[in-house]
């Protein structure tokens, strides 16, 4: 093989990364303009710095709710999807299950909807059918966790179903002989071979949960609001508050980030994995 | 092998879910489709009327063109994605300086909500005001107006799809690349093949799947998106940007034209699922082949 001059190579992702960053740079530019400067002509730099967005989101109270529900619907939505992809995905795989294929098929036209007219059957059910009392599905967090497996949960099965056909039958039925139970079998052995395929949906998920706007709007009201449905409240009929909803759209990526840092090195983990096989 | 009722437990809570929040709902979309039906309006009584949408909808210019941009959209935009994302993931196979703070950066855009990379593009887009204009008119003498180009817009949009689900493409390939055998690829340079042999007849059929899956949700994703596409453009200039997704969305809420809304995501559904089992039934039938 070639070897690459090193320069060129960091040169390559430096510039990758400035096309990368430059939107999101840009969010920020607009967070720390005030209004009236918007509209003035662009600089690429900033000069000096306006907070007032920063105070003013930061003081609101309604904003940290949303931020609250927004991480836990999106990290009970990814785990519950995550853990039922991976269950499905061992069944499909390792059983001779009837019409699995299309089963499997199946689950995936649950993400093909076009979600417009979806809306209204979800917000119907969730208020009319799946109650219990007074209790509905509407505006809570249980029901948004559940609603957004329907686009979720077919992608964590899809995203992780490669991952368990790869691993090795002989590897569980060794464990069988031994005489470990199926629970063992899928928790000690399948499970931590599975840990980048794991990974990449456990982020992908998350960050597909935190994101969804057209739902949330919908089917919440106040208890359950989302950071994501807060951003619209800045888009009003007589005009738009950009540098309120930049600056949301900023705090909207921390915790994303922090996710993204923490589940990332378990991809790189991954890179051992071949040796497992030998 | 474990009995088959270990298996069906282990699926139950999927189909369980996936029954009540997504196929129940179905039905429903179905059922309205038979009907004219404005649920907001004075009366909201559904009135039957047959296939009579269908038979709309077959003549029905605007929804064909809205078809057409958003064919056009895909394979542009889904295409570019998976060949840009796959160079992506092969280069960060390799060990380079400051590989893991370049990928973090890379996968940044994933974790933007599709309404702020609508908004952040339309600030930097918009004439008069946007950075990109600004200086492809000072640099370069170009014009750029979103607002009354349609190729301008159509192409903004395009690019903002790439530079927000590349990283995707990147991040499930790489996680198929790493879990790959080592062997026979050492056996491959044993045997020495080259670069490109290498790729297309052990790289590529390996991870078949995993691209295969990629390409389904990417696919899908593109087919009914609406968010950015609604922030950015609105769907115009005229209806250049009009995608299926956003063409439903505007017959449902301004239009409140629930019943036909509801014919047009049927139909939609029905052609997404087609082409998806084709492009299945066809990426994974060789490979089957093959293995037999």
């Amino acid at each position: 093989m070639k070897k690459r001059n090193p320069l060129l190579t960091t040169l390559f992702w430096i510039l990758i990364s400035l096309l990368t960053l430059f939107p999101i740079y840009w969010l920020f530019v607009i967070s720390v303009k005030p209004a009236v400067q918007l509209f003035s002509t662009p600089d690429i730099l900033v000069s000096n710095p306006y907070w007032g967005n920063y105070v003013e989101v930061l003081g609101n109270r309604l904003i940290r709710s949303y931020m609250v529900n927004s991480l836990v619907i999106s990290t009970g939505n990814a785990v519950l999807c995550t853990v039922l992809g991976f269950f499905t995905c061992y069944a499909l795989s390792r059983f001779n299950l009837r019409a699995k294929e299309s089963i499997f098929f199946w689950t995936i036209t649950n993400r093909m909807a076009p979600p417009a007219v979806f809306l209204l059957p979800l917000f119907l059910l969730m208020t009319q059918v799946y109650r219990i009392g007074d209790f509905t599905l509407l505006d809570t967090r249980i029901g948004m966790i559940l609603v957004y497996c329907t686009f979720n949960l077919p992608f964590a099965i899809w995203t992780l179903r490669p991952t368990i056909d790869a691993i090795p039958r002989e590897l569980d039925e060794a464990a069988y002989v031994d005489g470990a139970s199926p629970w063992k079998v899928i928790t000690e052995i399948v499970f931590p071979l599975c840990r980048p395929g794991l990974a990449v949906t456990l982020i992908l998920t998350w960050v597909f949960a935190w994101n969804e706007y057209l739902l949330a709007a919908t089917l919440t009201n106040f208890d359950a609001r989302t950071l994501t449905t807060g951003l619209s409240e800045y888009v009003t009929t007589t005009g738009t508050e950009w540098g309120i909803m930049a600056t949301i759209s900023v705090f909207t990526l921390i915790p994303a980030l922090i996710v993204f840092g923490l589940v990332q090195k378990h991809i790189v983990a991954g890179l051992t994995f071949g040796a497992v096989k030998g | 092998m474990q009995s088959n009722k270990l298996g069906w437990i282990l699926l139950a809570p999927t189909l369980v879910i996936l029954f009540f929040f997504g196929v129940l709902p179905f039905l429903y979309v179905v059922f309205v489709s038979f009907h004219q039906w404005n649920p907001f309006a004075a009366s909201p009584e559904m009135i039957f009327n047959g296939a009579e949408n269908f038979r709309r909808i077959v003549f029905d210019s605007a929804f064909l063109n809205s078809l057409g941009v958003t064919v056009a959209f895909v394979i542009f935009a889904v295409l570019s994605e998976l060949v840009i994302g796959y160079l992506l993931a092969q280069a960060f196979m390799r060990e380079f300086p400051g590989k893991s703070i370049f990928r973090t950066i890379h996968t940044l855009p994933l974790i933007m909500a599709p309404i702020i990379v609508g908004s952040v593009w339309k600030l930097m887009t918009t004439p008069s005001i946007g950075i990109i204009p600004h200086y492809l008119d000072e640099w370069f003498g170009i014009t750029m107006n979103i607002g009354t180009s349609a190729p301008a817009a159509f192409l903004t949009i395009v690019i903002m799809d790439i530079w927000h689900w590349t990283p995707l493409v990147t991040l499930t390939l790489i996680a198929a690349l790493v879990s790959l055998p080592r062997d026979p690829f050492e056996q491959a340079q044993i045997d020495g093949a080259n670069k490109a042999q290498t790729f297309w007849h052990i790289t590529l059929p390996m991870i078949t799947p995993a691209l295969v899956a990629t390409v389904f949700i990417r696919l899908m994703d593109a087919l009914r998106t609406v968010d950015e596409v609604w922030m950015l453009t609105g769907g115009g200039p005229g209806s250049s940007t009009r995608f299926l997704g956003v063409h439903i969305f505007k017959e449902v809420f301004p239009k409140t034209n629930y019943g036909y809304g509801s014919t047009i995501s049927v139909i939609v559904l029905y052609l997404t699922i087609v082409v998806c089992w084709l492009l299945y039934v066809s990426m994974l039938a060789p490979r089957k082949n093959r293995k037999g």
